[in-house]
């Protein structure tokens, strides 16, 4: 007998949830969602790390024990060199220091005031701490990183716009973009007010998820597109939400073993990627949900061509025309 | 779909091979490598610096004292132009960023126009062409003639002044017997500096912060700088601040040698007062003029001026011929060495400032290489096991897909020579989690046809053919993000950038070639005739129409 393992088919199918009937219910916590990030942000703002604030960011560790924080902080704080804060990480043996931006004075330029800080503070610690990382951002460059940022996430979103564009019809592309603008915009409204740390690593999150969330995005289109071809006459509501249904298990599926992998890093990643892994942790989730529940009641609302039997090169039978072509022409070699 | 020739079975096999291959001296000591015979390969993956421990420094440039350097020469230039054509001068002199000439006859400044045209360069290169010249000349109202600096020109100095300062910079930090240290021009005005193994940056900082621009005055003979600052310097002169104890000195302006006329310059002790000293050596044409100077000022004084402030002024006893001669000045052992690192290695062309400094300890990039190495082992685990229990064998087949992507992008990285940062093996270790996603897509699309009544290898062929345009779209869009991160990151994020749009290129890859030619060994191995479907299906709970695919 062989025995041949084929794995288990626990996701459930031929689901015929209306989500597109119910899409006001998730267009409004989509709209809360978002609500609440734009107040959170123009209230609160973002806990700007040292790569957007400038200033320096120390990291240290204990030779032997644990650091007493409140003890490290006082001193510090008798340092006389403005705002210190000091915030435990690891298993209580290491710290983060962070030092704002020095006022330049008569003798000394940012450069000079910035480092004579640190020395300060470097001198402060005591026999049994150790420095194991140092960061210091001047304001040019703290200003250049943040402006590179907003111009790194447009610039690929407009990317982004643009591809799904071209392989698809205008309303998917807008519809694509709005959902993903969705993502991030709440993804940042989350490290507000969690007050986790924004710097440049969780700008590189934001941006993988730019391209990340659309993947599921894209396969609902496909299906779409796939079933507008297929079901002529089938009203645009039922038709989205059938493509929704029949590609759940892959929206799903896809974002369970990125999640997975992402989770691994959240939990055994050192403080330095944390803020990374928090933000991908979360954009996956969302993103999945956004590709559920937004992105195709935005196809409802800008409405879509039903007429695909024309020579478009988008078609289903031509790309499988194509595919097979390839594939002849492999076997002929 | 399902069809390889027997070439590109073989391709696909040796790709695989390749890569183990090119991947294996990364896991050895540089040491062991480098002992290898020459047919093994060696390239090895650098480790960035937030991995191996080190210092990273960003410096910029004053554009500014370039502009201002460039504009004093220019004043001596046209000076001495106008003097040659004997075209007298009211007075030069140097306002908002531009060179006012003033000539004493209105009448001659048509000719002096024409003079001073001449001291414009063209600008541009032999690929851009030629684009202008560097100086815009003109004639303003009253005989006036104003010599604005274009922006081209500007840069084009700029541009050159980096240059000498890169190699300044790399002087002085070989100087201080650091190795694998890398000096990079970023940007128009930056340089980065890299130290792998530095933690301790205040030394190197103090090395790279002076300009050490060292120059020999004249001081004028008669009139004292106190006096000058109650009247005014008289033309060609000006006031020096003394450094440290030295008097305020009235200098004339244009020096009688340079700097970089220096042959040589040594930190060593005066032999009557025990005090640290430089001594120094001119070349040739410094040790000329030093000399011809000397002997016809003995008796009075001279000034050594470092970066603009006097360091001491001594009395010029007999002419000094030999072009040899020493500094002092209030030097500790410390300074006196240092300063003689930077005579020695030359004058920066402006004063750079450190920006942006990252140092990171050894250890801690140790504990990252760590934690990343189990990141990446649990995630691999963990997204292994969620394979094989949804898809069986055809779970397997993606892993071993998942495993052979890692080591294709850890080889690719090892051949171009890219650096792997801390985001990069977060980024190695997100796209183990996206690489699977295609397999994901199309195992499921084969269920869903195996569901709709397909035969196995027709579900196969259709799972794989109709998954790729899904797959192709999904990926694209990531990559089209890990290419504009390339583009605009920078250090770090520029890591992760490298491996993210690497992992996606081999993701497809593998993907559809190597779990396709898995599955294809599978079928070609089945000794029945019927075969049996490769993934468990439950029948649809009602053939509806339009769940049945055709």
């Amino acid at each position: 007998m062989r025995f041949l393992f084929k794995g288990v088919d626990f996701f459930p199918h031929d689901t015929r949830w209306k989500i597109i009937e119910r899409r006001y219910i998730f267009i409004g916590l989509s709209w809360a969602l978002a609500v609440l990030s734009a107040v959170l942000l123009m209230t609160r703002g973002l806990n700007y790390g040292v790569d957007f604030k400038g200033g320096s960011l120390i990291e240290v560790q204990a030779k032997s024990g644990g650091i007493d924080i409140g003890d490290l902080r006082v001193r510090l704080d008798k340092l006389g060199i403005g705002d210190v804060q000091v915030q435990a990480v690891g298993t209580g043996n290491e710290a983060l220091i962070r030092v704002a931006q020095q006022v330049p004075t008569k003798d000394l330029n940012e450069e000079k005031v910035q480092a004579a800080a640190n020395d300060k503070v470097k001198g402060a610690l005591g026999e049994n701490i150790d420095v194991r990382r140092i960061e210091v951002v001047g304001p040019t460059v703290s200003a250049e990183l943040k402006r590179t940022g907003v111009i790194a996430v447009v610039a690929s979103m407009f990317g982004i716009l643009l591809y799904v564009w071209f392989r698809f019809e205008w309303q998917f592309a807008v519809a694509a973009i709005l959902a993903l603008s969705h993502d991030v915009f709440i993804t940042v409204g989350m490290f507000s007010l969690l007050w986790y740390e924004f710097d440049l690593s969780v700008v590189a999150a934001i941006l993988t998820l730019a391209g990340y969330s659309i993947n599921d995005t894209v396969v609902v289109f496909d299906r779409i597109r796939e079933n507008l071809r297929r079901y002529k006459r089938m009203p645009l509501i039922e038709l989205l939400n059938l493509s929704i249904n029949e590609t759940l298990s892959r929206t799903v599926l896809t974002s369970v073993t990125t999640a997975l992998a992402v989770l691994a890093l959240y939990i055994f990643g050192t403080a330095v990627i944390h803020g990374f892994s928090f933000a991908m942790l979360f954009g996956i989730v969302i993103g999945t949900y956004s590709s559920i529940f937004v992105a195709a009641p935005f196809l409802l609302l800008f409405g879509v061509k039903r007429d695909w039997s024309g020579p478009a090169v988008k078609s289903p039978s031509k790309s499988d025309a194509a595919g097979k072509g390839r594939r002849e022409n492999v076997a002929s070699k | 779909m399902l069809h390889f020739t027997r070439l590109k079975q073989i391709a696909i096999s040796l790709s695989v091979v390749l890569g183990i291959v090119l991947v294996i001296p990364s896991f050895f000591a540089k040491e062991t490598v480098a002992a290898w015979p020459w047919f093994m390969p060696r390239a090895q993956i650098n480790l960035g610096l937030d991995l191996r421990g080190g210092a990273h420094l960003l410096l910029s440039m004053e554009t500014a004292e370039v502009r201002k350097d460039w504009l004093d020469t220019l004043r001596e230039d046209a000076r001495k132009r106008l003097r040659e054509a004997k075209i007298a001068v009211a007075g030069i002199g140097i306002v908002n960023n531009a060179l006012q000439v003033r000539v004493s006859n209105v009448d001659d400044t048509d000719a002096a126009l024409k003079e001073l045209k001449g001291l414009a360069q063209p600008t541009g290169n032999i690929i851009r062409g030629f684009s202008g010249t560097d100086l815009d000349v003109r004639k303003a109202e009253g005989g006036v003639i104003l010599i604005t600096p274009t922006e081209a020109g500007l840069q084009h100095r700029i541009t050159e002044a980096i240059s000498a300062a890169i190699e300044t910079v790399r002087r002085r930090v070989d100087f201080t017997g650091t190795t694998e240290a890398q000096i990079v021009r970023q940007g128009s005005d930056r340089i980065l500096v890299q130290v792998p193994g530095l933690l301790e940056t205040a030394p190197l900082k103090e090395l790279i912060g002076k300009t050490a621009r060292l120059t020999f005055h004249e001081v004028h003979p008669s009139i004292s700088a106190e006096e000058a600052k109650r009247t005014r310097p008289p033309a060609g002169y000006r006031i020096y601040p003394g450094a440290d104890q030295e008097g305020d000195q009235l200098l004339r302006e244009t020096p009688v040698v340079r700097g970089d006329e220096l042959k040589s310059a040594q930190a060593a002790f005066d032999s009557q007062t025990r005090e640290p000293i430089i001594a120094f050596t001119f070349n040739g044409s410094g040790a000329r003029k030093f000399g011809d100077f000397t002997k016809t000022h003995v008796g009075r004084p001279f000034a050594i001026v470092l970066d603009d402030k006097v360091i001491s002024a001594p009395v010029i006893r007999d002419a000094i011929l030999g072009g040899s001669g020493q500094i002092s000045g209030n030097f500790t052992v410390e300074t006196a060495n240092q300063l003689a690192i930077q005579l020695r290695s030359g004058a920066l062309p402006a004063k750079l400032t450190v920006i942006e400094e990252r140092v990171v300890g050894a250890s801690l990039g140790q504990d990252s290489i760590e934690a990343g190495k189990v990141s990446a082992a649990i995630g691999g685990i963990a997204v292994a096991s969620f394979m094989i229990f949804a898809y069986g064998l055809l779970g397997v087949f993606a892993v071993i897909g998942a495993a052979i992507h890692i080591v294709f992008v850890l080889a690719i990285m090892s051949v171009i020579g890219s650096t792997m940062t801390l985001p990069g093996i977060a980024g190695i270790v997100l796209t183990i989690g996206m690489a699977v996603d295609a397999n994901v897509l199309i195992n499921e699309r084969i269920r869903e046809e195996l569901r709709g009544g397909r035969t196995p290898i027709s579900a196969i062929e259709t799972g794989f053919t109709r998954a790729y345009a899904t797959i192709i779209d999904s990926q694209l869009t990531t990559f089209i993000a890990g290419l504009v991160m390339f583009w605009l990151g920078s250090g770090p994020i520029r890591g992760f950038a490298v491996t993210l749009t690497l992992g996606i290129m081999t993701t497809v890859y593998t993907a559809f070639t190597i779990a396709r030619l898995l599955v294809v060994w599978w079928l070609a191995a089945q000794k029945t005739r019927k075969i049996e479907p490769p993934l468990s299906y439950r029948p649809p709970a009602s053939l509806k129409a339009g769940s049945v695919r055709t």
